[in-house]
């Protein structure tokens, strides 16, 4: 307890006094007030549009507050840009990476950054600091490598770096580890940790309870726009952080039957997807569903499951292979036609809902046609049968439980846990007998979450076969009975469902586990 | 969670341009003042001269007939988010469509018969003309801004070729072609109401005004009502979407083309069949290009293209009685009065959206659960 009193008695490095933001109806920060502590690791969790971004954002300087209080080791300060944030020792690595890719590491280092107008004393400055604080850190990496030829977990050291040689001594990290395998994310974690042993301040916004319970000292958590509690990490556990999120208990296993797998529903023989630059993103991949079954296919995000999927759903064209479904082939002369694949009874919840599984602007009611739209049923002679298709939208919102349940509201006005069960219900409701799923559950609230399984369990229950890729382990394992690991476009490996755990799926995901299963050669 | 509630929509369908066409009446009125005319006896002259009397109503329609379909044309491309600026071009064309079957069939058929070819010549010629664009963007990628322009130009060249050497009338020495029978003449709207005994000044506007409102709801019903609407809105609102759904872009965003070039064709029924009764040049007078400011501040929408399409046309008449009026007002000055009013309405038109509308968005509940 004495340490505690010792951290007592200087002011936090970062306090929020009643932080109210707005935007229009909706009231994103409700008089959010917090303390972190300098030198710690501070975890802040919450559902999507909990408010977590937005108060990291009026932090940052992107958003200003309505009303409220910003200090900064005591002392009130003005944030009105990201600039004012800098200057003030504050800076973030976003989730998706604002680097320019064709830059080499060095200088994107001294993007931004003010130093006179000849380039070439900045650069010999920006490289000897470079070093220093790559090796204080442990943040090695080649100052002359061309970030675009680098993988994920260099590229998010590149962000770390930008932000300490700005000057950073409180590091806010947006989602940090999605991207990230386990081995990457453990050596994050290794960083994480240096900072915070030489008094760097660290801000974690993260939807992983597992992650806040291993790396951080203290935790707040967010719900519907204000602070519902703080805890020190050591004082609680996941499934109360988790309540509190929500606001009621939430069972976080599933309870699950045993498959009863029936005939092979859908097979993929030697597909390989090659890119628009030539590059090959799925490598003689092959593979076979059962009717009743749920494939599961783990990796890390990039590795050619997006591709993979698209190629099944007749959306990419391939060179090589062929995929059997529903008595038809798709092979590189004959490509399949997703509307064509539809009416013989596939469907397609894809990765990106907002990117490709609607249209944003539409109203809810003209996206659950999408991919239908040529249903008899939702059509007279020439114009189509609205009033058919509202009561359909308004069916399929009161049964998946969509809200609000207007059909007219546009669809990017719907949270992403809603906008997911559009999709799903959209999807599902055809009784399709194969199913594919892209991310389930990416974006979507811890309640929705549990939902969107259940339906799939269901879905499975009721004989169709499930293809399902996701880059969260807890959800492949949760789900698939059988789980296909793939790296770099091709399948490395098989696991049982129910005998999968995460250090065998996270060390194939690396391609690290050669046969013997142990990473350590 | 809901996004933040939006303001009423008249808010943005109505005080919006509103309000933007009254900055460009102030910023006009200053400019008319610091040449030394009374702006308030300028806007009495411009209103009196488009609306005042039954002349002026008529070469107002007439003008906003051209605008229509043009704005037309402009919005229906849009929605499959394409940026067709070769309406000029294609206006031309379809008006070479209507001097060509004329000329074949005027001694032969009878009105109603010419009317339908006029109408089918014009929306083939058009639609043709916006094809080729329209392929090279949806299979070769040349984008449809840089062709469309370019075929402007084209359609200028042939136009020219075609009426020095091949359709001018022999003996001649302007390039026109001959006059039409008068049988294959469109009625103009004095001798159609005529027919009802009202009697009304003679002017240029025809019964090409009644399709051109009969296109502002047919495109209405395509659009919103129709599947093909749906596949051309879901291309222009989410082109991954459209594949993901089976939609191939490629294969709409040639028809869309297509129905673009068509609507901005019937600008030369308007013309040809109803005003000049015979084939000349630059008879488009530049409707292509207001037309995209009509569709721009009648937000893609038919019925504020109509209304656009009056304002336009309202300014194209009054603008000419002001010069007319005014010795110290050029026609240079009524064109930069027209720019104003297409600067402020259609290129500066977010400027004040964002903050009008915020002023009127429904206050947000107090406290509470959201």
């Amino acid at each position: 307890m004495s340490q505690a009193a010792d951290v007592a008695l200087l002011p936090p490095a970062i306090e929020l006094v009643g932080i109210d933001k707005r935007f229009g109806a909706v009231h994103a920060n409700r008089a959010v007030s917090l303390a972190v502590a300098a030198g710690t690791i501070h975890g802040i969790v919450g559902e999507n549009g909990a408010g977590k971004s937005t108060l990291m954002n009026i932090l940052h300087g992107f958003y200003q507050a309505d009303a409220g209080e910003i200090r900064v080791d005591g002392t009130a300060i003005a944030v009105r840009s990201p600039e004012d944030a800098i200057r003030a020792g504050i800076d973030m690595v976003h989730q998706h990476f604002m680097l320019v890719s064709t830059f080499t590491v060095l200088e994107n280092l001294v993007l931004g950054v003010k130093g006179g107008w000849r380039l070439a004393p900045a650069l010999g400055r920006a490289r000897r600091e470079l070093l220093r604080l790559a090796d204080e850190f442990g943040l090695e990496i080649d100052p002359d490598a061309v970030v675009g030829d680098l993988p994920v977990g260099p590229r998010q050291r590149v962000e770390i770096l930008k932000a300490l040689y700005r000057g950073a001594r409180i590091l806010i990290l947006d989602e940090p580890t999605s991207v990230l395998t386990p081995a990457e994310t453990a050596r994050l974690f290794a960083v994480l940790r240096a900072l915070k042993a030489r008094g760097v301040t660290v801000v974690l916004i993260t939807h992983k309870l597992r992650e806040i319970m291993e790396i951080t000292d203290t935790v707040s958590v967010m719900r519907q726009g204000a602070m519902v509690a703080h805890r020190v990490t050591a004082e609680t556990d996941r499934e109360s952080l988790a309540e509190l999120m929500v606001g009621r208990k939430v069972p976080l296993g599933l309870d699950k039957q045993a498959a009863r797998p029936g005939d092979v529903a859908l097979a993929v023989r030697g597909l390989s997807v090659v890119d628009d630059l030539g590059v090959t993103r799925v490598d003689d991949v092959g593979f076979e569903v059962r009717a009743g079954e749920i494939v599961g296919i783990a990796g890390v995000s990039g590795n050619g499951q997006s591709e993979l999927l698209a190629a099944l759903a007749g959306m990419e064209p391939f060179p090589q292979g062929e995929v059997r479904f529903a008595g038809t082939v798709m092979t590189p002369a004959l490509p399949g036609d997703p509307g064509d694949l539809r009416t013989r009874g596939l469907a397609h919840v894809p990765e990106d809902r907002l990117g490709d599984g609607v249209v944003g602007a539409f109203p809810a009611w003209e996206n659950v046609i999408l991919g239908y739209h040529d249903d008899p049923a939702y059509r007279r002679v020439v114009l189509i049968d609205r009033p058919a298709i509202l009561a359909d939208c308004a069916a399929k919102m009161a049964k998946y439980d969509v809200r609000p349940a207007d059909p007219h509201l546009a669809t990017h006005g719907f949270s992403g846990g809603n906008q997911q069960k559009l999709v799903i219900a959209r999807e599902l409701e055809r009784a399709p007998s194969v199913l594919l799923v892209g991310q389930p559950t990416r974006g979507v609230d811890i309640g929705a979450i549990e939902f969107i399984h259940k339906t799939l369990l269901a879905m499975r229950d009721a004989g169709c076969a499930v293809l399902l890729v996701s880059v969260e382990l807890e959800e492949i394992m949760a789900l698939a009975d059988r789980i296909l690991v793939m790296f770099e476009g091709r399948i490395v490996g098989e696991v049982a469902g129910e005998t999968a755990d995460e250090r065998t799926l996270g060390l194939l995901m690396a391609n690290a586990a050669e046969g013997d299963g142990d990473g350590s050669r | 969670m809901a996004r933040g509630e939006a303001a009423p929509a008249w808010v943005g369908h109505v005080l919006v341009p509103l309000v933007n066409l009254a900055l460009a009446f102030l910023v006009s009125g200053l400019i008319v003042l610091a040449i030394g005319e009374d702006p308030l006896e300028a806007v009495v002259i411009l209103v009196r001269g488009a609306v005042g009397f039954e002349e002026a109503i008529g070469y107002t329609l007439y003008y906003a007939t051209n605008i229509m379909f043009a704005g037309l044309a402009v919005a229906v491309a849009f929605h499959a988010g394409l940026f067709n600026i070769g309406g000029e071009g294609q206006a031309y064309i379809g008006g070479l469509g209507v001097g060509v079957a004329l000329l074949a069939f005027d001694a032969h058929l009878p009105l109603p018969i010419l009317l339908l070819i006029s109408i089918l010549a014009s929306a083939a010629f058009g639609a043709a003309w916006a094809w080729i664009p329209g392929y090279l963007q949806a299979r070769r990628g040349s984008h449809v801004v840089i062709t469309t322009i370019m075929f402007n130009f084209i359609a200028f060249a042939l136009m020219n070729y075609l009426l020095v050497n091949v359709l001018i009338q022999p003996g001649q020495m302007s390039p026109q072609s001959r006059e039409f029978e008068p049988v294959a003449w469109l009625p103009f709207a004095h001798e159609a109401l005529g027919w009802f005994g009202i009697q009304v000044t003679r002017s240029p506007l025809n019964l090409s005004l009644l399709w051109a409102l009969a296109c502002c709801l047919l495109v209405w019903l395509l659009i919103w009502r129709t599947r093909w609407g749906y596949r051309i809105r879901v291309v222009g609102g989410n082109e991954p979407a459209a594949r993901y759904a089976g939609i191939d872009p490629a294969k709409v965003v040639i028809a869309t083309m297509c129905v673009s070039g068509a609507l901005a064709g019937f600008v030369g029924l308007n013309e040809i069949m109803g005003v000049q009764h015979r084939l000349l040049l630059n008879f488009t007078a530049g409707y292509g290009f207001v037309g995209i400011a009509a569709a721009l501040m009648g937000r893609n929408h038919p019925l504020g293209i109509i209304l656009a399409s009056l304002l336009f046309g309202a300014l194209y008449q009054g603008g000419a009685e002001l010069a007319f009026e005014m010795p110290r007002i050029t026609r240079e000055l009524v064109v930069v009065i027209q720019g104003l009013v297409i600067l402020f309405s259609g290129a500066l038109e977010h400027m004040l959206r964002p903050r009008i509308e915020a002023m009127f968005r429904r206050p947000a509940p107090a406290g509470g659960e959201g």
